[in-house]
């Protein structure tokens, strides 16, 4: 029952005839596109200093001013959105993989087993997610892998238990039990059957995810404790901001701004998508 | 009751004894020596012979994790070694601030967001309703921190309603200072409280008890605010309870940004400066409040609604 071309077709004209899908739709493709093509985008080099012209407001060369390097804040700003996808995708993913494997295991293996890694679900969810990622930070030190692994490490639990949930529900599914006389093998049934009967869930749950991982890199990199400088990130942009938060406000306003849409793009993109993907899991949230 | 209560409480016991575990194990598994990591740069001679001892370091690993645990449950999380004053009572020191703003965050959040939710449940599709709907999905999306940036341009730097740092001086002062940080960290709470009473309040009005009330011809305002509301804010105990760990987090930014003291600030500080005994005490610290308050919310959700028992 793979998601074939024409399906995946359906889906995203579903979404884009949804009006807030659609926004999101532009929204998550403009991040991206500018992500992507970055280099060429960017007016002046994002981390080139020019100390000449500090601390200046907006103006024609400079949309969003320029910080207390002289560097050029709209051009941070369209870099940083390349270092927050770099980070929200690989972990994300990443996430779902892990997450997805492990739930599949719970929810078709023995039950000791499933036991244990519910236990283990549960364990990494009773750390507050700030301060779990503060601890490791302290431990091994900044950096962008650091970031990726807590976000990663941090929400497996949510994958594991929503593919163990479907696992279990799918596993005295009529077609699976017809599998099962059969004679199919375990790997047969999980990976040709159940698999693309989760996978779309769980996509859903990934595209809702991802501002939640956004917001966490630039918190870090805001605290000094993500992405190291020079490096633009949204984080770096408001640290910058807010220690010269009297002097100029448009190092605040460039790295708020970003989060803000990025966070309500993928959101609309989200919750239409589930709309669209699978109506019941509008009650589940 | 009794024994989902004891089996809850068992669970939150369980998952706290693994989580300390793994702290404890995370601690050994950074390469290098965990009392020069603890210590950092101002380990002397005589300072590392002392923690070594203290630490037990020279007795085998789950002999060394028995001996953490014994101080654990005595309340010592070790000494600083910066202050040589005790972890606990220096962690104990700055809760307080923290759970101050949490609990006016959430109590604003809260509030509002159930009027909101009910008052769009009880007027559905109409122009309110959209907006209330439109506003949910907005508030939802803006992280706690950008919005402390923003409320603080915006109010405290270039309006200057409120002040911009500190935790301030007696009860009106303190309250005065509650305001910006309470608004950043409740307000995605308020949409996100608004679609969950909305939703679960529409689901009660349409059960018999609710017909029942109207056919006996009790006041429509009556029937909403006693007998749907009281069942329909049932979700919103148990989304509370589990989003103690958010709101832990969003509590740390808002420290930062508007310099309050609390145990955000306290774990800041204590990275820049390598403080890690206080690092490790303030998370296995926060750590157990979030446990105890989502199995309390459990706890309420069962107390308040039988099915929930069996559920679990």
């Amino acid at each position: 029952m793979a998601k074939s071309r024409s399906e995946l077709g359906q889906i995203v004209t579903g979404v884009a005839r949804d009006p807030l899908g659609l926004m999101g739709l532009i929204i998550v493709g403009t991040i991206v596109f500018c992500a992507i093509f970055a280099y060429w985008i960017v007016p002046f080099d994002p981390v080139g200093m020019n100390i000449k012209d500090r601390l200046q407001g907006p103006s024609w060369t400079h949309l969003l001013g320029t910080d207390q390097l002289g560097r050029d804040t709209f051009s941070r700003v369209i870099a940083g959105g390349q270092v927050a996808l770099q980070v929200a995708l690989p972990a994300v993913f990443g996430a779902m993989a892990i997450g997805l494997t492990l739930g599949m295991i719970a929810g078709y293996g023995p039950k000791w087993l499933d036991n244990l890694l519910m236990l283990f679900f549960d364990t990494i969810r009773s750390f507050p997610t700030v301060m779990f990622a503060l601890a490791v930070v302290a431990l091994v030190g900044p950096s962008l892998q650091t970031v990726v692994f807590v976000v990663m490490a941090t929400s497996i639990p949510t994958y594991g238990r929503v593919a163990r949930t479907q696992t279990l529900t799918l596993r005295n599914s009529e077609f699976i039990l017809a599998e099962r006389s059969m004679g199919a093998s375990m790997k047969r049934i999980l990976g040709v059957h159940m698999l693309p009967n989760i996978v779309g869930v769980l996509a859903v749950l990934a595209a809702m995810d991802i501002p939640t991982v956004i917001a966490l890199e630039a918190g870090l990199s805001f605290l000094g404790l993500g992405v190291k400088p020079p490096t633009p990130s949204w984080g770096a942009l408001l640290k910058d901001g807010y220690s010269l938060i009297r002097q100029t406000p448009w190092l605040v306003v460039g790295g708020g701004l970003p989060i803000i849409l990025a966070t309500l793009g993928f959101t609309f993109l989200g919750e239409s998508l589930r709309d669209v993907v699978d109506p019941k899991l509008r009650k589940q949230r | 009751m009794l024994l989902y209560a004891t089996r809850r409480f068992g669970l939150a016991l369980l998952i706290l004894i693994v989580a300390v575990t793994v702290m404890f194990l995370m601690i050994r598994a950074v390469p290098g020596d965990p009392v020069q990591i603890m210590l950092g740069p101002r380990a002397t001679p005589e300072l590392q012979a002392r923690l070594t001892a203290e630490l037990a370091l020279d007795q085998p690993i789950w002999k060394q994790l028995l001996i953490f645990y014994g101080n654990l449950v005595q309340g010592d999380l070790g000494i600083d070694v910066f202050s040589g004053r005790s972890v606990t009572a220096i962690v104990f020191e700055q809760l307080p601030h923290t759970l101050a703003l949490i609990f006016a965050s959430i109590l604003w959040s809260a509030l509002l967001g159930i009027g909101l939710g009910a008052y769009a449940a009880a007027h559905p599709n109409t122009l309110i309703d959209r907006i209330a709907a439109a506003l949910s999905v907005s508030f939802v999306a803006a992280p706690a921190f950008v919005v402390a940036l923003l409320s603080l341009l915006i109010f405290a730097v270039h309006l200057q309603w409120f002040p911009a740092i500190g935790a301030g001086e007696g009860f009106w002062g303190r309250l005065d200072h509650l305001v910006l940080p309470a608004f950043a960290i409740g307000l995605s709470w308020v949409g996100y409280i608004a679609r969950l009473v909305r939703a679960s309040m529409l689901e009660v009005m349409g059960e018999s008890h609710i017909r029942t009330a109207r056919a006996f011809g009790i006041h429509e305002r009556r029937v909403v605010m006693v007998y749907a509301l009281r069942i329909a804010i049932l979700p919103v105990v148990t989304v509370i309870g589990v989003g103690m760990g958010f709101l832990l987090s969003s509590a740390v930014f808002a420290e930062i940004v508007f310099a309050r003291p609390g145990l955000g600030k306290l774990v800041i500080d204590s990275i820049t400066t390598r403080n890690y005994p206080i690092v490790m005490g303030s998370v296995l610290i926060s750590t157990g409040l979030f446990v105890v308050s989502t199995a309390l919310a459990d706890l309420i959700n069962a107390w308040l609604d039988p099915r929930a028992r069996t559920a679990a």
